[in-house]
């Protein structure tokens, strides 16, 4: 089944028409309303009025992650706060979050995207949905909530954690739909029968995973292990939340709501655009988002985009799933995370170098981070008790500063090794 | 009364212990009295050796984290007993013990102890007229 036949089967024509009105219009509202959009464009000498269709908007600036923090709490918004009724954050490079606006159309549309992203996962009314992200500040829990609800199923909203409750739940409550990351799926399913349970106690039918890159190959073995149909969803908060592409059955790329998300393939090195088919950094512009709307905002995802016609029917154009980024950002636990906010850390706590490598493993299908932080040459604590007290400390202060558990070694200083070009400072050995 | 004790950090791993000792070979440097503390990932050598500056500062250029702390350190008879009595006259003031050891030297039994509360063991070393060591008492005298 089709949401919004509408929008989803439109002709290249049509589309092209409506995301051009659409990006006159966005380009209007951000010149007028955000102090940081109509610099960068008076800076590159474009006016709103140099803007006529879809194809000019190679002529506008790029947004980076940088520009939201440095702009922390509000100020990319585009309208006042008494139009804002939700805000969202997730953890940012050096300790402050990202901070995202939501007015009440773009609540709407989001509820919008998510169900044309649910229904193409052959979700209805009839089906319970587990909702297992983490609900609150994480767009996950209360993007897919909303969506789900839109859609009409039963909503569990039971958020991230506590396996035993996780499944004693979907056995009790007959979830057909389970939504959460792809990793904790595959935990839930080797947990399956540790606490009493098999296959057969369970209905589940549809995963909807996300909020992490994941390949074909996990896609299927998720299958297989829970006998289910699993889709991967897309989106990150900064453009919207979950619902910004999804796949269908055909699996053959995941189809973005381009009348609400523009999407632009550039060269990750010159930024210049790139022809369909060729991978490189992936760019949406928020065509309807007035909250926190955003001009060409680099994910640093590596994608291709196909713009054909889908055997769904659906013409929507098509992104190639998500599994690898053109910068260090790691996905832990579904929470992003920069190396260079552990350094931010350690450097602020100046108990320690601040040389360090980080481990990144996946144990029982849980994403465990290691970090091995080096002492000072001329700063040692006498006991040994005072160096677990420093352990913990770090392990505290990382915790509170990215919202992840780490667990932390001291090492000998110069036993980190050195590396010649860019520093290598994340060990990755979460399989592929 | 006090004494310069040399710590180094070392992680639990096969040769390293002996990377330490190399260095202080190397520089001519004699260990008067040695002991690990250790945690599953890492230890605490704790020494007295004939150079504590030297020392730290030949291992701090051979990339070792290496800090200098005082300690108290007191002659014990040599008869049984006599370390008890010591620890008991602290135990009896509330002194805790965070870390101790103790070595021979020569013909002295020395006791290197480190306690919650410096100023107090000092006291009560004085009031009991124990015997304090000096770092020139650990001299070689041949």
């Amino acid at each position: 089944m089709i949401w919004n036949e509408k929008r989803e089967c439109m002709s290249r024509e049509e589309m092209r028409a409506l995301q051009s009105e659409r990006l006159i219009g966005l380009v209007h509202r951000v010149y007028n309303n955000v102090a940081f959009y109509r610099k960068k464009m008076d800076d590159m000498g474009v006016k709103p009025s140099d803007i006529h269709s879809i194809d000019d908007i190679v002529k506008l600036p790029f947004t980076y992650k940088t520009d939201l923090r440095d702009h922390y709490p509000f100020g990319l918004f585009a309208v006042p706060m008494k139009d804002i009724v939700r805000v969202h954050a997730s953890s940012g490079t050096t300790g402050k979050p990202t901070t995202v606006g939501y007015t009440k159309n773009d609540i709407e549309n989001w509820r919008e995207v998510l169900a044309r992203c649910l229904t193409m996962a052959g979700v209805s009314p009839d089906d319970v949905m587990q909702v297992s992200y983490g609900y609150g500040l994480f767009t996950g829990g209360l993007g897919v909530h909303y969506g789900a609800e839109t859609v009409g199923c039963s909503v569990i909203p039971i958020s991230g954690g506590n396996t035993r409750r996780q499944l004693q739940l979907m056995s009790d409550f007959g979830s057909t739909v389970l939504a959460c990351t792809p990793s904790y799926a595959l935990h839930l399913a080797d947990a399956l029968a540790e606490h009493g349970y098999s296959l057969a106690d369970m209905k589940l039918k549809t995963g909807v995973f996300g909020a992490e890159p994941w390949t074909e190959n996990m896609r299927l073995e998720l299958e297989k292990k829970w006998g289910i149909k699993a889709y991967d969803i897309y989106g990150l908060s900064e453009i919207m939340g979950p619902g910004v592409a999804n796949d269908c059955p055909f699996h053959t790329g995941l189809h973005i709501s381009e009348d609400h998300f523009f999407p632009e393939i550039v060269h990750p090195d010159t930024k210049h655009p790139l022809p369909d088919g060729t991978e490189g950094e992936l760019v949406f512009t928020t065509l309807t988002k007035e909250g926190i709307p955003l001009l060409r905002y680099n994910t640093r995802d590596l994608s291709t985009l196909n713009r054909e016609k889908c055997d769904c029917g659906r013409t929507t154009v098509r992104m190639k799933k998500i599994t690898s980024r053109s910068d260090d950002m790691l996905i832990i636990r579904g929470v992003n995370l920069f190396p260079s906010q552990i350094e931010h850390v350690l450097l602020e706590m100046g108990e320690t170098s601040a040389h360090y490598m980080l481990y990144v493993d996946r144990d029982n299908n849980l994403d465990t981070l290691e970090l091995q932080v080096e002492m000072d040459e001329g700063n040692l604590m006498e006991t040994i008790r005072d160096l677990q007290m420093l352990s913990q400390k770090i392990q505290h202060a990382l915790n509170s500063a990215i919202g992840l558990s780490v667990k932390v070694t001291l090492v000998e200083p110069k036993t980190i090794t050195r590396s010649e070009g860019k520093a290598v400072r994340v060990v990755d050995n979460r399989k592929k | 009364m006090t004494i310069r004790q040399l710590s180094v950090f070392i992680e639990n791993k096969t040769g390293h212990l002996n990377q330490i000792l190399a260095v202080l070979a190397r520089n001519n440097i004699n260990i008067n009295a040695l002991t690990v503390a250790d945690s599953s990932d890492y230890g605490l050598i704790r020494m007295l050796v004939s150079n504590p500056e030297k020392a730290a500062e030949a291992l701090r250029s051979e990339h070792f984290s290496v800090r200098i702390h005082e300690v108290l350190s007191i002659e014990m008879d040599a008869a049984p007993g006599s370390m008890s009595r010591i620890i008991d006259l602290l135990t009896a003031e509330c002194i805790s013990i965070e870390y101790v050891y103790a070595f021979s030297f020569g013909s002295k039994s020395i006791l290197v102890i480190r306690t919650n509360n410096r100023e107090k063991a000092i006291e009560v070393i004085l009031a009991n007229n124990l015997k304090p060591i000096h770092e020139s008492d650990l001299k070689a005298t041949v």
